[in-house]
């Protein structure tokens, strides 16, 4: 057993101590970091913290920008530490190098877990770079960006922690310069200063403070002393995305850099089989066909010419094994699983299903395959050189796990691999390890096409068709009713990829639970997409409750309400969305509003849809959505309610009209006009209220995501009386009730 | 074919063929980056760059098509200093990824231009771009205090 509070004690052992010291450095690695990443009027003081002669203070930021807004955050977060004039912070994407990996990351989740095993960490965080060594430090390996964990993980348990180290190393070197006690100075606005009215910028002690030891227990702020932890501090990156100077991964333009196009067989695990040779010959500006076993590249000194050429080439596949998935078959492969002995019971409370009787509850629930579609299509630029060496540009949720990545499938060490971590133009898990199929085709193309650098770009097409998909998953429940109504037995059995979702646990007071779960596997690609498993069953399990709520023939908020009287945080939360929601007041014949509350990476959400259904054959009009939520404390308020409003949008975009649907083996979508997302006309408004408590710090940028579906659909049925239990609600039947 | 067009006020002289699309010549032959690449269909808008002031999804115009007309990519747009517009999504923090905002902001500001004070319903029907990030509510809040702004008396 290991707790938060002994982990941040650092006296929990040898993996403990070693955690808590992760954030700080050893002298020779500071050595080079310096070397890495520092100009010749920089030092790095602790990990991510440099500081210039000028008092600039630069915080490396070992993500990916996709645009959440993490690296202000994170930077507020040292500079509070530090005591830092706002207007000489900075923020740089950490080299994709193992002396900027992020083992904070991996022990804040190791901190969320009383037990320590390997399997506490999540899939994502798995080591993409490290050898299999099968120890906790493979894990330490790791840039990467998911789990809505920078300001939770990397900023509580490395950056703050780095930055603390840092400060009292300047005062350190202060205390030196004057030869009077440390407790005589004081730290504020980048200048350490004594009590004599004797002070020294950072700039000035920054090489003599980083001759200190950083200290494994900086003395942190208390929560209450917090001057820019707390604002709405604009972002950082904001200014170059509104001219076009943001250079994205797409944009990488090294010197003679030609341009790729790629056709990849339409069911996985397809073989190329020919391809138009008339075709093939004359083609302005084509320099290279490539023809992998599953693919066809073609390399022309422009990427229009590439695809041009692609298409006249026409290349065809074999179907390949996978040629019998359909995503109605997988439904009813899903069902009959749900039906069969397979179902392994996961947890139970109480006594579980032999609690169900007399008004028992059955209903059954599915969602469909879902493809990210980042607006900046997946794609690498990469250079192979002849004498074995790589460099890749590109964004990755992990750039470490990149470049080990490249280097593997290059069949070269990862020391010969540079990586530039591009910012993403939106990832939402598509950049993430083991959805890198981008990054494995350009590395393929460049080493048959060596010493120029190729930049590979999937059309949307290849980007819909291509995914790793948020997988489809079917879930049956069975409610028991007891007296007044309240739910005395919940039964839930789903089906899974691997294991069993913490996820499906609700968080309602019902005596007797019991959850099972049934694996059914498929050769479609899947992979974490925003909110990754709460994003279905946030879905299912508030949909149930609402169906439970509507058998009790109870107000579906009151009924909520009712079994959350152990959980005042999740019932404050709930109670804020209703109230600024105006949950109860009448509304037009046609329109309802629907309530959902999930819990998502430690935050807590409650949204309140209210929609408007005009008729059978066009979607129901969402007017607004009130969203309230408890991430404990909230580093950059503005920047948090942005995260929510798109994580609602994303969502409602995926409930409205999300479906990737497999027929054949082959993904019938191509586009954004069959894989229709949210446009300003059909954008509701969207309201976000914060309310900041004692919890332990929640994520943020998916945590909007699960309560949206839902909430609609809980309207839907409050406006019509008809109950939607499979999602997307445009293939659903909506008739007036 | 040689083609001459005219962009953010200079005109360049190109051997390409006719059917090029305008989307990769910006990006491609002029280095035009901030324009973007999302659909290739016309059905995103993270291409749109403004011909002689309109807005259009430059994926879906042959060069030939505008050879020796005016266009303005966002690179353009405001002449070495930010546009109201830019100023706007600057101010109510508009952009996350940021990747469709080039095009977003040059479909508004071909709006603004003819038309101030859009409401609501009339800055949707203009704007049709797409944004994976959801930043719409706050686009639609940035456009409704230029409106506002543009509404009230100097």
């Amino acid at each position: 057993m290991i707790t938060r509070r002994r982990l941040l004690l650092g006296t929990a052992g040898t993996a403990g101590a070693l955690l808590v010291g992760y954030a700080l450095w050893p002298d020779d690695r500071l050595a080079r970091a310096d070397r890495l990443a520092a100009g010749p009027d920089e030092r790095f003081l602790a990990t991510w913290i440099k500081i210039g002669r000028d008092d600039t203070v630069t915080v490396l930021i070992p993500h990916c920008d996709m645009g959440t807004g993490m690296a202000t955050a994170l930077a507020q977060m040292a500079a509070e530490e530090l005591d830092a004039d706002w207007n000489r912070v900075r923020a740089e994407t950490a080299p994709a190098d193992s002396e900027f990996a992020n083992g904070a990351l991996v022990e804040g989740f190791l901190c969320e877990t009383e037990n320590l095993t390997l399997n506490s960490i999540p899939t994502f965080l798995r080591g993409a770079a490290a050898d299999a060594s099968g120890t906790i430090a493979r894990y330490m390996y790791v840039q990467t960006t998911g789990g809505s964990s920078a300001v939770r993980m990397t900023g509580v348990y490395g950056i703050r922690i780095a930055a603390a180290a840092a400060r009292e190393m300047l005062v350190e070197a202060a205390a030196a310069r004057l030869d009077a006690p440390r407790d005589s100075f004081h730290t504020a606005m980048s200048r350490v200063l004594h009590a004599s009215g004797r002070s020294f910028g950072f700039g000035e002690l920054a090489v003599e403070a980083a001759n200190y030891h950083p200290s494994e227990h900086p003395v942190l702020k208390a929560r209450s002393q917090y001057t820019l932890v707390g604002s709405s501090l604009s972002r950082f990156d904001i200014p170059a995305k509104v001219n076009g100077a943001t250079a994205y991964g797409i944009d990488a333009s090294p010197p003679n850099v030609l341009y790729a196009a790629i056709r990849i067989a339409p069911v996985s695990g397809g073989k190329l089989r020919s391809i138009d040779e008339a075709a093939a010959t004359g083609l302005r500006g084509v320099r290279r066909l490539v023809r992998l076993d599953d693919a066809l590249v073609v390399v022309a000194d422009r990427f229009w010419r590439a695809r041009k050429a692609l298409d006249g080439l026409a290349p065809k596949f074999d179907a390949g094994p996978g040629a019998e998935v359909s995503s109605i078959g997988l439904r009813q492969t899903q069902i009959a699983a749900l039906d069969s002995d397979r179902v392994k019971s996961d947890r139970t409370v109480g006594r579980g299903a032999a609690a169900l009787g007399g008004h028992v509850v059955e209903r059954l629930y599915h969602v469909p395959y879902l493809a990210h579609a980042p607006l900046e299509p997946v794609n690498a630029t990469v250079l192979y050189r002849s004498q074995r060496a790589l460099e890749v540009w590109a964004g990755s949720q992990d750039a470490l796990g990149a470049r080990a990545f490249c280097a593997k499938v290059a069949g070269i060490h990862m020391s010969d691999v540079v990586f530039h971590q591009q910012p993403s133009g939106g990832a939402f898990g598509r950049r993430l390890p083991d959805q890198w199929n981008f990054l494995e085709y350009a590395v393929r193309t460049a080493t048959a096409v060596p010493d120029v650098p190729i930049k590979l770009i999937f059309t949307r097409e290849e980007d819909i068709q291509h995914d790793y998909y948020r997988p489809s998953v079917t879930s049956r429940f069975r409610g028991a009713l007891g007296a007044g109504g309240a739910p005395l037995a919940w039964v839930n059995d789903y089906t899974t990829l691997d294991g069993a979702d913490d996820e499906a646990h609700i968080l309602y007071e019902v005596p007797h639970q019991a959850y099972g779960a049934v694996k059914v596997t498929s050769p479609m690609p899947t992979g974490a997409w925003r909110s990754v498993e709460s994003s279905w069953h946030g879905f299912f399990v508030e949909s149930f409750i609402d169906e439970l709520a509507n058998e009790a023939r109870r107000d579906p908020l009151e009924y909520r309400r009712l079994l959350l009287g152990h959980k005042p945080r999740h019932l404050a939360v709930l109670n804020l969305a209703a109230a600024q929601a105006g949950w109860g007041a009448p509304l037009e014949a046609g329109c309802g509003r629907g309530i959902a509350l999930v819990e998502c990476f430690g935050t807590v959400v409650a949204q309140v849809a209210e929609v408007e259904v005009m008729g059978t054959s066009s979607p129901p009009r969402v007017r607004r959505i009130t969203c309230a939520a408890d991430c404990g404390m909230v580093v950059n308020p503005d920047g948090f309610r942005a995260q929510l409003q798109g994580g609602i949008v994303f969502g409602l975009s995926a409930a409205l009209y999300g479906a990737i649907t497999v027929e054949r083996g082959a993904v019938v979508q191509r586009n954004f006009p069959d894989y229709p997302v949210i446009r300003l006309a059909d954008c509701p408004d969207i309201d976000v209220h914060i309310i900041e408590s004692d919890s332990i710090i929640g994520g943020a940028g998916e945590v909007g995501v699960p309560a949206v579906a839902p909430a609609l659909v809980n309207a839907i049925f409050a406006a019509t009386g008809t109950r939607l239990r499979e999602l997307p609600v445009v293939s659903g039947v909506i008739a007036r009730g | 074919m040689g083609f001459t067009v005219n962009v953010n006020g200079t005109a360049h002289a190109l051997e390409v063929e006719d059917d090029a699309p305008l989307l990769w010549v910006l990006r491609d032959e002029l280095r035009l980056t901030g324009t973007k690449f999302g659909c290739g269909v016309g059905s995103c808008g993270a291409c749109t760059v403004h011909v002689n002031g309109a807005a259009v999804r430059s994926c879906q115009i042959p060069v030939s098509a505008v050879s020796g007309q005016s266009i303005t990519t966002i690179e353009g747009l405001g002449a070495g200093t930010l546009t109201e517009v830019q100023r706007a999504w600057v101010e109510h923090q508009v952009p996350q990824c940021g990747y469709c905002q080039s095009g977003m902001i040059m479909a508004v500001s071909a709006l603004l231009a003819r038309n101030a004070a859009p409401t609501d319903e009339e800055l949707a029907a203009a704007v049709t771009n797409i944004c994976r990030c959801g930043t719409y509510p706050r686009i639609r809040a940035a456009v409704r205090a230029l409106a506002k702004r543009a509404g009230s008396p100097a």
